[in-house]
């Protein structure tokens, strides 16, 4: 385990500090949060800002288990933050009916892993409850947290990234956040966004990652994508918690001269090809990489947008250094992984090409 | 969860069950009015209650133990509780076969001006479906589901409640939305996908919704608006309305793992909201004995602690006394309660179905005739004095008229306009659907033979 690369302690305050971060909050100074204090922090304003808001889930009155929901039941009550049975599909249909009826519903799947449960309602139901009502009814208000992602030890039921199969939904938002301040910016915008969104929270950065988050009230834009890390030869575009190794590989591979952009994407559904368009014309060479499996990952709709949008631009195929196609093994974890070096050596190979 | 706590305990204690066969069907004692020595949350129903002196074993009983969930008596007998009471649950109804009411029975008095309207409904409701039933067969509709032989289950139903009591139906309840005021033309509309169709021409016929009758969008998926319902019914709960959810399924549907979600959530969420099971003996060619092998969905609310109810879905005023019931508890006391309306489908289960092939013309004829629930109802009506053979007459042409002319101006009324196949997706169109209908708009140019002439570009 402790041979995992890239997964060591490392704090994250370069990813929001680095260059051509544009954002104008980053540059405001707050209190040093991991991210499952940020989190909580969005949470309680949230249901500080909206009385008709609610926070529901498994385990969520102690705290849950992540700690994210730590404080909200004791200071909002236990109408409006309260465990449910376990059940995933419960959880999410009784939260389409709150949301149905004008609330806030903001629910909580322990692991995105146990997320399957609930997709007949996200899909046959909160997807299509706006359109097939004719707006008579939506439920704008449901927002349904999970943690996803690789954390080391997982295996398979507590590593899984799942987004892929959220982002061919027409009808609900998918959202990822890469770090404590980008995460409460972002779950406030889901929140408070007329549509139903999935926000998947990377569990591996809950205690890692560290940075300074403003105290106040602040909301981050839905769809649109933040170049990070400015550069001329190659384009990365990622996500989550695979962003802090593709900074690491942008770092060794300026150190062999070549000059990387890296795109947090945010939101995948719908998510901003302007903004990758832009970059890949610049740089005429992508690679997309995420923890998900390599087939019918999300990197495929991305490589195949930007192949139909820069054809003529593009120096080289676009690379994808994802996750394996086997369920998400323990033992061989650092295998399955897209790590630094796999990113390095297909930046060298694509740069060459 | 647990907002106030109750003092009245409904008794599931079972031991009871044990050693005494206890069958609380109908007719033992009102729940309303016991109460338990405990005054804690009713919640707490894993809660043994001290045994008075039965059997041989004293000794052993008297321990109790206090395990997580409350305390429990112990048995050195090895007993499994019955899979099955001796007797099924007893039916609640009212009239008799013959729409004469049944001497002694208890009921919720309807007046004259509700009775007839209940009784017109149920009329008007069986017209349009026999309209609409031949204008899919005739190729005016793409599709259609009736809704006969569920006449009084849907009328009676809606007749008991109240217009703020919010609706999640499946998609055999119409009537529901009849008796609020949903209009032949309006039906009409949407099952003609046109430009007047609340939800433009989105979906499939019979998928009704109405947001000023507060009868959520039928989604074709079943069961899945019943976890929705106990969410809705939170909601009114938190905002302290005089209202309850209602929401409607079918014997099938009851199999389904969002009804198990929903039932158990209901009762540990103490939301006001009344499931209504139209068990209507089946499930498009399945029948209940290859759905479920409990006594119906009835006793399925204890083992969630659900207070529950068979009704003869077939007798309107029976139908119309346990909603109303039902309604005051759910929202007085802030609980769920099932109620099993035991019925007949009638009709096939779709346009798309010829039940004939998996049950006898005899039988559906029968349940049509001999257990109609219209003439049951108009019997009972007519010995009141309020309804009259002219009256029916006159009902039914008139009816049948606007029936008719509804269709004909549906059917030439245009389709919603094309934006509308890309706006709802989200509150705002999002750049990819912008950019696919400014391509789909190039392609109609190029191609106009492959779409539609009656659909507005």
């Amino acid at each position: 385990m402790a041979a995992l690369l890239g997964r060591s302690c490392r704090k994250l305050g370069f990813l929001s500090s680095g260059h051509g971060a544009r954002r104008s909050v980053s540059t405001e100074t707050g209190k040093s949060l991991n991210l499952y204090s940020a989190i909580n922090q969005a949470l309680h304003i949230a249901l500080d800002s909206d009385p008709r808001s609610f926070v529901f889930g498994e385990d969520v009155g102690f705290g849950g288990v992540f700690r994210c929901t730590t404080g909200l039941a004791e200071r909002f009550g236990k109408n409006r933050v309260f465990n449910t049975p376990l059940c995933e599909q419960g959880i999410v249909g009784f939260g389409i009916g709150l949301a149905a009826m004008g609330n806030r519903a903001i629910v909580e799947i322990q692991f995105a892993d146990y997320i399957y449960p609930a997709f007949d309602q996200i899909v046959n139901e909160a997807a299509k409850f706006r359109y097939r009502s004719g707006n008579q009814f939506n439920c704008g208000g449901l927002t349904i947290r999970a943690p996803y992602g690789a954390v080391g030890h997982g295996g398979h039921y507590h590593s899984q990234s799942p987004e892929a199969f959220f982002c061919h939904v027409p009808g609900i938002k998918v959202v990822i956040p890469r770090s404590p301040r980008e995460a409460k910016g972002l779950l406030l915008s889901c929140i408070r966004d007329p549509n139903p969104v999935v926000f998947f929270e990377p569990k591996w950065l809950y205690r890692q990652a560290v940075e300074e988050v403003p105290e106040h009230d602040y909301m981050i834009p839905l769809s649109e994508a933040e170049v990070i890390r400015e550069g001329n030869d190659i384009t990365l575009v990622g996500w989550g918690a695979q962003l802090t190794i593709m900074e690491q590989a942008c770092l060794e591979a300026e150190k062999e001269g070549i000059s990387c952009e890296l795109i947090d994407l945010k939101t995948l559904l719908p998510w901003d090809k302007e903004t990758v368009e832009a970059s890949v014309k610049k740089t005429g060479r992508l690679l997309i990489s995420h923890e998900a499996p390599i087939t019918g990952g999300f990197g495929a709709e991305i490589s195949a947008t930007i192949l139909e949008r820069c054809f003529l631009k593009l120096e080289a195929p676009v690379s994808r250094i994802c996750g394996l196609d086997t369920p998400f093994p323990l033992v061989f974890e650092p295998f399955y992984m897209p790590t630094k070096n796999k990113i390095l050596d297909a930046i060298k190979t694509t740069v060459n090409y | 969860m647990a907002l106030r706590l109750r003092s009245s305990l409904s008794k599931s204690n079972f031991l009871n069950i044990l050693l005494r066969h206890n069958n609380l069907g109908f007719g033992t004692a009102s729940h309303t009015t016991r109460v338990s020595q405990n005054p804690i949350s009713r919640f707490c129903n894993t809660m043994a209650e001290k045994l008075s002196s039965v059997g041989e074993h004293e000794d052993a009983n008297a321990q109790v133990m206090d395990f997580p969930g409350g305390k429990v008596a112990f048995t050195p007998e090895i007993k499994f509780i019955s899979e099955s009471s001796k007797e099924r649950v007893p039916c609640y109804r009212v009239l008799d076969d013959n729409g004469k009411l049944i001497t002694n029975s208890h009921f919720v008095q309807v007046s004259e001006e509700v009775a007839v309207k209940m009784y017109s409904d149920m009329v008007t409701l069986q017209i349009m479906d026999n309209i609409f039933y031949e204008a899919q067969r005739q190729g005016r509709l793409s599709f259609y589901a009736t809704t006969i032989g569920e006449e009084a289950i849907n009328i009676a139903s809606a007749a008991a409640l109240s217009p703020q009591d919010v609706i999640f139906p499946q998609y055999r309840e119409p009537g529901v939305l009849l008796w609020r005021g949903f209009t032949l033309q309006e039906f009409a509309n949407q099952c003609f996908g046109n430009k007047s169709d609340n939800g433009k021409g989105r979906q499939m016929p019979v998928h009704y919704g109405s947001n000023k009758l507060n009868y959520f969008t039928v989604s074709a998926t079943i069961a899945t608006q019943l976890p929705n319902a106990v969410g809705a019914a939170y909601s009114l709960k938190m905002d302290k309305k005089d209202a309850c959810a209602v929401t409607y399924f079918g014997d099938g549907g009851s199999s389904e793992g969002d009804f198990h979600a929903a039932l158990n959530f209901a009762a540990v969420m103490e939301a006001p909201v009344l499931f209504i099971c139209r068990n209507n003996g089946w499930a498009i060619s399945t029948p209940t004995s290859d759905q479920f092998r409990s006594d119906g969905l009835v006793v399925k609310g204890r083992a969630y602690g659900i207070r529950s109810i068979r009704v003869d879905g077939n007798d309107a005023l029976a139908m119309y006394s346990a909603v109303h019931t039902a309604r005051e508890m759910a929202i007085s006391e802030e609980r769920p309660i099932l109620i099993e309306a035991l019925t007949y489908r009638v009709g096939h289960h779709s346009t798309s179905d010829d039940s004939t092939r998996y049950r006898s013309a005899d039988e559906i004829e029968w349940w049509n005739k001999a257990r109609n629930p219209l003439s049951r109802f108009r019997t009972w009506i007519e010995s009141n004095g309020w309804w009259s053979d002219e009256e029916e007459s006159d009902l039914r042409s008139r009816i049948k008229k606007e029936m008719l002319e509804a269709l004909r101006v549906a059917e030439k009324t245009e389709k919603p306009n094309l934006e509308n196949m890309f706006s709802d997706v989200y509150d705002v169109p999002p750049l990819n659907l912008r950019e696919q209908e400014r391509q789909v708009r190039q392609t109609i140019k190029s191609h106009p033979q492959d779409y539609p002439s009656d659909v507005p570009l």
